[in-house]
């Protein structure tokens, strides 16, 4: 960003603006790359929220098609998973992993670029789809069979673009990967890096190991429609409900995709304001690990629906009431993390705290929804809705914000508007509850999901819920206004940032030299990262 | 950690695992698929019925026991085809073979082809389920306006689970294209 | 303090909300129905149970985090403590919510074994779901018949109707012709679909179970009261989704077997229409002028083909082709019937739907409407002819 004044041993950015930015191979400029990709993406799929928003806060149909309404829900779901909450946790790595291990850079920088430019096309390629003959993809992001291959043109460019963003995303966690194992400076060893390094170590596994899964899954819904094969089609053979098995192996890993960096984010903040080592350390490596390990084995709690024998249900719902447990410990180790300690109030630790209370909320919902008879109740209905939005908005969108306001001060070398920031949290924080909370209750009281109009006593809830929708989506307004901001100029970061922050990131200038860590620093056992004691 | 020269190296190994492992999960998913025939056989899921039991030796005939099997039919959208069991019910002794028959008659004025699928239910009683002989997953052709009975042989295995009282075969009969 | 303030009031406010829950559950509709199986009220209670263990639970993390924020802030002068590890309290932790998980486990997995004992019926129907509508079909009693959306529902849910939704009794939640079922009998449901994955869901029964293509699933439930239930499709089926609902009658034993009877009769002697609309029926045989065909044809065009097609014809291509200037729609009337009856792709078989005279008459309608303009029409005879 502004980084060459600060540069005094090494080489600055290119100053042309296209070999600055479209030929970089720096993993700071990447990140930021990213970072304002997943920020312009999270607006466009906010429209496509808003849109849905509005249809639904009256009974009757008003504003659009039903068959546009369908296209509105799915895309929404694409553009926010791909394009906002995963490429902004690769941005965070990108810059983040690198400074916080004592690397020079990404293991693989020039194929960095291509992981990031791959994105823009993708999506240029996605969004493309609105103006194609029959609109959009409409049968929602998890493409089930036979709805799915109703389709007109958008079904093969979407699946072209679902594949480049899964070639993306594996080159991104390859890298990453790659940059942990071979890249920490000399005595960093595993059980020292921060555990937003721990997470995203893992993450990038996770991606590693399910991206292709899905590419498969979607290249058999390809060959299902123009080349004959039947793997869903009953009339050949095959079986639909195997299409969502495959997905849902890939889906449910991809739900922790979005979640462990978050926990990694938090797991930074809270010592830091709390101004006291994180609690359990080593507990947080193994939780997270079993996390990851769990979610290969639980996908099918997403089709208790579909008819399975009675072991498979029961399997499936024991082990996923499971996953409480090392969710469990490590909402605990964050409250014996502020436990006792002398908490400061800045704004990426009130997003962080929003995180634990809020996620929690979404972690309790997540039980309900484990119990399989109960489950057929849930399953399709508003209650799903607002469960998985609390986890992901609440919880992974929140995350993100705090971190942008953890790290900001550090990437531009200026103090983020710490009051307007405020007015950005409390603003968010009250507004998704009063946009989500009432979705329980729309949920259990009968209301199905993705459907634009609803039955008359459903209408004082969606009321509600779209009016929080609409002031959640404005007040994000002032999240852009902040960081134009902060880019702009401000109060003078200091290295430190923070009275209370610890690890190789904060040893930097802020904004750091454009080329970091070019000789690796030395890790003292004392240098108060997250694993050992101060 | 090491000499720089040697970094290239190390990231080429490990980069070269990690593409191994996305290409392994790659065709992972495609395992899937036989992956799924197995389990969908052992337990009976979706209603999937092995016909692994009819090659084993048949047990003793259960006069004691009876079984209502029924049979249901249904057309794969978009099609106007005519299918029907010929019998809605039959009371079966576990372990007889017996032989029953669909009706199926093509509308259309030209020539058509049609294939059917099936399903068991209870899931728990598909493996229990044997049909030595039948039309499904074969190409059945018809000539205009065409109708004929076909047959399917069946039989419920004694080892069916005593709750289940009640079994139903239904097939779906799909029109193919040309 | 206004930090805290802030968050103890928002807390407080959620926490609220979740425990006004049950007892106002009655106006707001903001809980889950006790339903009328005993399916349902098993359901009812394990979600009561989990619920409140979920809000114990979230008080008491919530709790501490706000001790915690209220005590230990930097304002207050407090230095911070350094401790950062214990065994036994981790041990705790972990060991404790495997305690209260074994006991949620209990009676789910009673509650779901029961679930899955479908034998011994008493009623079986067969229940097929389509682009949008749903077919019920009594197995031992030979009656067949679609259910839905209502007309009235579905005129007021036309985009940009107009109509106020909230002045049409049960707005999206009534059929045309809905299913009726005994009481204190077992009934077993056969559940498969014929294009897409639909989801049968009526929230007083206790579950919902996907109705997919080419597969049967099952499922069961005894009614204890007599009532009219009311429910939808639940899993994403394209565009009318939302609009395929499912009416549910329970009736006692008598009344029951009565309107099987009544069914029956129905399917033997009259066709079904007659008895609804009667003079109709007479002008069936006769042919029909180009006003009536007109007419008619444009409320079974509303009520069949406009979801796809679209009002004004315009349809939604390609998967939905555009009716209005179509060379098709236009060009041999023989074809246009064909398909209609028939169906073809997408495009559902509505001869087993409609009978003679509403064929002839959307035929007609589609043919002279949206600015087609052949100037002809589409006698009942003619569609009888090619059945």
């Amino acid at each position: 960003m502004t980084a060459a004044t600060h540069d005094e041993h090494h080489a600055g950015p290119p100053s042309s603006f296209l070999d600055r930015w479209l030929f970089t191979t720096n993993h700071k400029d990447i990140g930021t790359l990213y970072l304002l990709f997943a920020l312009l993406m999270f607006f466009v799929g906010g429209a496509m929220a808003m849109v849905i928003r509005a249809e639904l806060f009256q009974p009757g149909m008003q504003l659009v098609d039903p068959y546009f309404f369908n296209q509105m829900t799915t895309m929404h779901a694409l553009v926010m998973i791909f394009g906002a909450v995963m490429p902004a946790f690769v941005g965070l790595a990108n810059w983040m992993i690198p400074i916080q291990i004592g690397a020079p850079d990404m293991a693989l920088p020039r194929m960095n670029n291509w992981s990031f430019w791959i994105l823009p096309f993708a999506f240029a390629i996605m969004l493309a789809t609105f103006l194609m003959p029959g609109g959009a993809l409409a049968g929602g992001w998890t493409m089930y069979p036979p709805l799915m291959l109703q389709h007109g043109m958008a079904f093969p460019f979407a699946i072209f673009a679902i594949h480049l963003l899964g070639i993306s995303s594996i080159m991104g966690a390859i890298n990453v990967v790659a940059t942990i194992l071979n890249m920490r400076a000399p005595g960093m060893t595993l059980m020292k890096m921060p555990l937003f390094v721990w997470t995203w170590l893992i993450t990038a596994y996770l991606i590693i190991a399910v991206m292709p899964v899905l590419a498969g899954a979607i290249t058999m819904l390809l060959t299902d429609q123009y080349f004959g094969t039947s793997f869903f089609s009953a009339a050949g053979g095959g079986d639909p409900v195997m299409y969502q098995h495959i997905f849902w192996f890939f889906g449910h890993p991809e739900v922790y995709i979005m979640i462990l960096p978050a926990f990694g984010i938090v797991s930074a903040i809270i010592p830091t304001f709390a101004r006291k080592p994180l609690f359990g350390y080593s507990s947080m490596v193994y939780a997270v690990a079993s996390i990851a390990f769990l979610s290969f084995i639980v996908w099918a709690h997403h089709m208790f629906t579909v008819g399975m024998p009675l072991a498979g249900e029961l399997f499936f719902m024991y082990a996923t009431m499971l996953i409480a447990v090392p969710t469990g410990v490590k909402v605990f180790n964050w409250i014996a993390t502020m436990w006792r300690g002398a908490m400061t109030f800045e704004t990426p630790m009130l997003f962080a705290i929003g995180f634990v209370i809020l996620f929690t909320i979404g972690g309790l919902s997540g039980i309900m929804l484990a119990i399989a008879p109960a489950d057929y109740q849930y399953h399709d209905t508003y209650f799903v809705v607002a469960h998985f939005h609390y986890v992901l908005v609440t919880g992974a969108v929140f995350s993100l914000f705090a971190a942008a306001y953890y790290w900001l001060p550090k990437w531009t070398g200026h103090m983020y508007d710490e009051r307007l920031g405020k007015w950005h949290f409390w603003l968010s924080v009250i507004t998704v509850n009063v946009l989500f909370f009432p979705q329980h209750f729309l949920g259990l009281a009968g209301m199905p999901r993705r459907i634009p109009d609803y039955a008359v006593q459903f209408t004082e809830f969606n009321m509600i819920s779209s009016i929080g929708g609409f002031a959640f989506g404005l007040s994000q307004l002032i999240f852009v206004w902040v960081v134009i901001k902060c880019i702009r100029g401000g109060e003078k970061a200091t290295d430190q940032v923070w009275e209370g922050a610890r690890g190789l990131e904060w040893t930097l200038s802020s904004p750091p030299p454009y080329h970091s860590f070019t000789t690796p620093p030395k890790i003292e056992s004392s240098a108060g990262l997250e694993g050992s004691p101060r | 950690m090491s000499e720089n020269r040697e970094q290239p190296k190390r990231h080429g190994r490990t980069v070269g695992k990690l593409l191994a492992v996305a290409f392994g999960m790659f065709a992972f998913g495609f395992a899937l698929v036989p992956l799924y025939q197995v389990i969908c056989e052992v337990t009976g899921l979706n209603g999937f019925v092995s016909n692994r039991i009819v090659n084993e030796p048949m047990p003793e005939v259960d006069k004691s026991r009876t079984v209502t099997v029924e049979f249901l039919a249904n057309v794969g959208g978009g099609a106007n085809w005519e299918f029907r069991p010929t019998v809605r019910t039959m009371e079966v002794h576990p372990g007889e073979i017996y032989t029953t028959s669909y009706y199926a008659r093509n509308p259309a004025g030209d020539a058509a082809a049609a294939q059917a699928s099936y399903s068991v239910a209870p899931g728990n009683a598909a493996r229990y389920f044997g049909k030595p002989d039948c039309f499904c997953f074969t190409r059945q052709e018809f000539d205009a306006g065409e109708g004929r009975d076909m047959p399917v042989t069946f039989f419920v295995s004694p080892n069916l689970p005593a709750n289940v009282n009640r079994v139903t075969l239904a097939y779906t009969f799909h029109e193919l294209a040309n | 303090m206004k930090v805290t303030k802030r968050l103890g009031a928002r807390l407080g406010l959620g926490l609220g909300l979740l425990l006004a829950a049950g007892p106002a559950a009655a106006s707001w509709g903001m809980n889950l129905t006790r339903g009328v199986t005993s399916l349902s009220q098993s359901v009812y209670d394990l979600h009561m149970l989990v619920l409140w263990i979920c809000v114990v639970i979230g008080t008491v993390v919530f709790g501490l985090i706000l001790w915690s924020v209220i005590h230990h802030r930097k304002s207050r002068g407090v230095t911070a403590a350094q401790f950062h590890h214990s065994t036994a309290v981790e041990i705790a932790w972990t060991v404790v919510p495997m305690l209260i998980l074994i006991a949620m486990a209990i009676p789910a997995t009673r509650v779901l074994v029961a679930m899955h004992d479908t034998g011994d019926a008493d009623v079986t129907i067969k229940v097929t779901g389509y682009q949008w509508m749903w077919e019920y079909e009594y197995i031992d009693e030979d009656i067949q018949f679609f259910s839905r959306l209502d007309r009235e529902s579905d005129r007021v849910r036309q985009l940009r109707s107009g109509l106020d939704p909230r002045e049409v009794e049960n707005y999206l939640l009534n059929v045309d012709k809905p299913l009726v079922v005994p009481v204190n009998q077992k009934i077993r449901f056969l559940l498969t679909a014929n294009d897409v994955i639909h989801s049968f869901w009526v929230p007083d029964l206790g579950w919902k179970r996907d109705a997919i293509p080419g597969f049967i699933n099952e499922a069961w439930a005894e009614i204890q009261e007599p009532g009219i239930y009311r429910g939808q499709c639940a899993e994403l089926c394209g565009r009318d989704h939302a609009f395929m609902p499912i009416v549910v009658i329970a009736k006692s034993q008598e009344d029951y077997e009565a309107w099987i009877a009544e069914q029956r009769a129905e399917a033997n002697g009259v066709p079904e229409v007659a008895a609804e609309e009667a003079p109709v029926e007479e002008a069936v045989a006769a042919d029909m002028d180009m006003d009536d065909l007109m007419q008619r044809g444009e409320d079974v065009y509303g009520a069949q083909c406009a979801a796809c097609h679209q009002a004004d014809g315009r349809g939604n291509p390609p998967m939905f082709p555009t009716l209005a200037g179509s060379d098709f729609v236009v060009g041999p009337a023989e074809d246009v019937i064909d398909i209609v009856l028939n169906g073809q792709g997408a495009m559902p078989p509505l001869g087993g739907v409609l009978d003679d005279a509403d064929v002839a008459s959307v035929v007609t309608y589609i043919r002279n409407a949206f600015g087609n303009e052949t100037g002809d029409v589409v006698q009942p005879a003619d569609v009888q002819a090619a059945r």
